[in-house]
């Protein structure tokens, strides 16, 4: 755990989680700074989604699944995986954008205001003022403004993905949580969600799930590696890169497995 | 050794040298090309039914028709055909089919919407798969016992409500119609809703949404195309329903929208003149061509619309 | 949908943070409100399809419960309801299943088998599904009509077992096919291949691999079928049945030559369902009564039948190890 000079957003205390008995994440803390962006790497099934899922409890979904540990949320101390905490709190304040863009058979304009229209606003100047700051902020008014209320089915995959990072944005949430978001996109589209992630890490702070090594270390502040569900090492960017502690860090991010 | 080996699998019997194999598959080629027919005669078996079905319908109308003007078959407000002074307008037949399909949609419909989304949104797959059989047996109990219920059990409930209201009536037996269509809307909206990738869901959920406004505002309109698949499908059953209404909405024909009266339905006014003595080609069994044609033509429309929605959501996505 | 009221403030980084939370339990507390109200919405309609069959049965049991006696099932029905009974309704209903299980089974198979495992893809298969699914919308009572006009009158059978049989087997034709097909669908192709890898004809692949394998689900739809299939009365009246009838068919066995007979599928009969449809549509309550009884009796095998599907599936299902 690297000591942080920045302020923090979320602390993670000994989490734990569980599918049935299948102990999924064992006993992982960390730091997340606000205004950063934190990246999980590691091999596939080594529980980084897992953990991600863990910060906006979309494992409430699933049946016989159990949290341990805390996730503190800063600053008035809730904890995110508490089971008195309301779901449904926790996702209003933490978003998330998924593997494979997903936006709902909708309209542009509908999508980005989902979230807004979810917690009740009518007020069409209000909800029209946040869906342009929303789309100004994924950069993606210029290319729609003038076809808002078409389907966001036509929008090309870059674009859509672009259009559910507006959605998260458009309700200003405090974390963002992003699952492998550029997975599913060539690289062109990549870059520009790249780009984007960078920028917003001015509004939100940002936990991003890659299996993109070099994608880790061109747009994160900090880099935590997981490995069979154990978090292995949690370091600046830079020094998990270039100076990893741990030898199975030093494998996997020289490309000898994963 | 290759050609050896080879000649041995070809014909699954050691023993056969290639030059008795040919025999052997010439025998079994004959075979599957008779079994290939008769099967595919099987399978074409039911476009004869269909062509039965239409041929007998359009065969016998016809001869309606040749005495009927159709003007006078689809504006004469009586349908009188037995009387002495017969008249022959479909229409009083035509609208208590209606009143009672729209009856038996305005039960089933909300509550089978609602079933649909409480099994697929809120329950878990254990209740789920517990609850769907169950609710599943409503349709499969026969007819006539719905009419029993309709006519001995419903109907007296509802004259407590409506007191001038007769024993027979198009409500009472709507109603019941309704419940025993709940499964059919419940369970096909119910499949268009689970059809509804989980991604949106979870992109829904994850903004804050509950469980109802995601269902509402993401899954409904998306399986919206399925949903009135099954409604349209609901449709067609309560248009082609017959026991239920035979027993407990009256048999006499009456050109009225009021669902508390009593009226006879096209497939009642079927059943009723094949349970009396009308000899065979006379006006009278020509008529229940004529009515039978009616219903397949209503029946058969919602049944396209069904299909060609059916094929618009799969395509979704 | 847009029922949500709109009591929390949105505009939440403009307020402190604790403003911001109560905000936005307020908001979620008023959400969660109508999320509650149609979880009881709906179990109510649930329990009101429950309970509308629970009730059905109790209703027909109380009604009926006086005359299920085994007179009942021993007699003839009669003009006096306490003397009347189903024998001749009980005895036909087999008959007719029997032979709407003999043509509608096998035909229902090969043609399911034919659409999954032969079928080219071209306009032919095409139309042929198409009509299919036409055809299991077709109301019951359609069937009726065309088993008067072509069985009854034109090919000369009458009204009779073997009219009312046929009729059956067509109406449950769809049920059959579409019951087959999807068993056939669950089977993996690795089978299939595995099986043409050692040089088996299509035939040996369906009769050896495709059919056992998809025996259950078959069965589960057969069974399905029948019991609907038991319950259907408007083609049979359509056709002609009668709805009373004080004798039984001929039996198909006697003690002369040549012992087998089958005049029985050309004998007039009646069915369970179109006795209880007679009993209803008196007056006299002492008839209702029987119909009650003749309900109970209808019930109790259809639900069974459904029970057996279920069960059938559920056995096969576990069954299944690929």
């Amino acid at each position: 755990m690297h000591p942080s000079t920045n302020p923090l957003k979320a602390r993670v205390q000994n989490v734990n989680f569980f599918y049935g008995t299948n102990h999924v994440v064992k006993n992982v803390s960390m730091d997340i700074e606000q205004n950063k962006i934190t990246a999980l790497i590691g091999p596939s099934g080594c529980g980084k989604t897992t953990l991600l899922r863990c910060f906006n409890r979309m494992h409430d979904l699933t049946p016989a699944t159990r949290y341990e540990g805390a996730i503190t949320l800063y600053p008035d101390n809730t904890n995110l995986i508490g089971t008195s905490v309301d779901p449904i709190e926790i996702r209003m304040r933490v978003g998330m954008v998924f593997q494979k863009p997903n936006p709902f058979p909708k309209s542009i304009f509908e999508n980005v205001v989902y979230g807004l229209r979810v917690r009740g606003e009518k007020n069409r100047a209000l909800l029209e003022e946040q869906a342009e700051k929303a789309l100004r902020g994924s950069a993606l008014w210029n290319e729609v403004k003038d076809r808002l209320g078409k389907p966001a089915y036509d929008l090309s995959g870059g674009q859509q993905q672009r259009l559910c990072i507006a959605r998260a944005l458009a309700v200003e949430p405090e974390i963002l949580l992003f699952d492998e978001p550029t997975s599913a996109l060539d690289p062109i589209a990549t870059r520009a969600i790249e780009e984007l992630v960078a920028e917003i890490k001015q509004r939100v702070t940002i936990l991003i799930v890659t299996h993109n090594m070099q994608q880790a270390q061109r747009i994160s502040d900090s880099t935590a590696f997981m490995y069979l569900g154990n978090l292995i090492e949690f370091a600046r960017t830079e020094d998990l890169f270039h100076r990893p502690q741990n030898k199975l860090t030093a494998d996997y991010v020289s490309g000898q497995f994963g | 050794m290759q050609f050896e080996s080879t000649t041995t699998l070809e014909t699954a019997e050691p023993m056969v040298t290639p030059l008795h194999a040919a025999p052997l598959l010439r025998r079994k080629r004959t075979k599957e090309s008779i079994i290939t027919m008769v099967l595919f005669l099987a399978a074409f078996s039911s476009v004869l039914v269909t062509a039965g079905i239409v041929g007998t319908l359009l065969v016998e109308s016809l001869t309606f028709f040749q005495h009927i003007r159709l003007v006078d078959f689809f504006t004469d407000t009586q349908w009188t055909p037995l009387f002495s002074d017969p008249h022959y307008g479909i229409l009083p037949l035509v609208s208590g089919t209606l009143v009672t399909t729209c009856v038996a949609l305005a039960v089933s419909i909300p509550m089978g919407t609602a079933i649909a989304i409480f099994l697929s949104e809120y329950a878990s797959k254990k209740w789920r798969e517990t609850l769907k059989p169950i609710l599943e047996l409503l349709s499969a109990v026969p007819t006539v016992v719905y009419g029993y219920f309709a006519l001995l059990f419903v109907s007296p409930l509802m004259q407590k409500i409506f007191p001038e209201m007769g024993m027979f009536n198009m409500l009472s037996a709507g109603i019941v119609m309704g419940i025993m269509i709940v499964p059919y809307v419940g369970s096909l909206s119910e499949d268009a809703m689970r059809a509804v990738p989980i991604s949106l869901r979870e992109g829904s959920y994850a903004m804050g949404s509950t469980r109802l406004q995601t269902a509402l505002r993401v899954v409904f309109p998306s399986a919206l195309s399925g949903i009135s698949a099954a409604y349209v499908l609901a449709l067609s059953r309560a248009v082609g329903e017959t026991m239920i209404v035979a027993v407990a909405a009256g048999m006499q024909p009456n050109l009225t929208w009021n669902p508390t009266e009593p009226a006879s339905t096209l497939t009642a006014y079927i059943v009723q003149v094949s349970l009396g003595d009308v000899p065979h080609g006379s006006i009278g069994y020509q008529t229940i061509f004529a009515a039978g044609l009616t219903l397949f033509v209503m029946t058969f429309s919602f049944n396209l619309v069904s299909f060609w929605l059916r094929r618009r959501y799969r395509q979704a996505y | 949908m847009s029922n949500v009221p709109s009591p929390a403030p949105l505009n939440a980084s403009a307020l402190t943070p604790e403003g911001m939370l109560s905000g936005m339990r307020a908001n979620i507390r008023s959400r969660k409100v109508f999320d509650g109200l149609f979880g009881v919405v709906a179990i109510l309609a649930l329990l009101v399809s429950i309970l509308a069959l629970v009730g059905l049965f109790v209703n027909l049991a109380l009604q009926g419960s006086e005359r299920i006696r085994p007179e009942f099932f021993l007699s003839f029905p009669s003009r006096n309801p306490f003397e009347a009974g189903i024998l001749s309704a009980w005895v036909g209903s087999l008959v007719v299943m029997f032979v709407t299980a003999l043509v509608g089974i096998p035909l229902g198979i090969a043609a399911g088998l034919y659409l999954e495992e032969y079928a080219p893809k071209n306009t032919v298969t095409n139309f042929i599904e198409i009509n299919i699914m036409n055809l299991a919308g077709v109301p019951s009572i359609v069937y009726g009509l065309m088993a008067l006009g072509l069985f009854v009158y034109k090919f000369q059978f009458g009204q009779s077992v073997l009219s009312a049989g046929l009729t059956l087997a067509l109406l449950t034709l769809p049920i059959v096919i579409t019951a087959t097909r999807e068993a056939i669908r669950t089977i993996p192709n690795a089978m299939r291949e595995a099986a043409y890898a050692l040089g088996a004809t299509r035939w040996e692949v369906t009769s050896h691999h495709v059919l056992p394998y998809s025996m259950g689900g078959i069965l589960t739809g057969t069974v399905i079928a029948l019991s609907r299939a038991i319950g259907e009365t408007a083609p049979l009246i359509t056709i002609g049945a009668l709805t009373f009838i004080a004798f039984l068919p001929t039996p198909p066995v006697s003690t002369e030559a040549p012992y087998l007979s089958f005049q029985w599928i050309w004998d007039a009969f009646t069915v369970l369902p179109i006795q209880m449809f007679n009993w209803v549509s008196r007056p006299q309550e002492e008839f209702q009564k029987n119909a009650a009884a003749a309900g109970v009796i209808l019930m109790f095998m259809t639900l069974a039948m459904n029970g057996v599907a279920i069960w059938l599936r559920a056995r096969y299902r576990s069954r299944v190890k690929w």
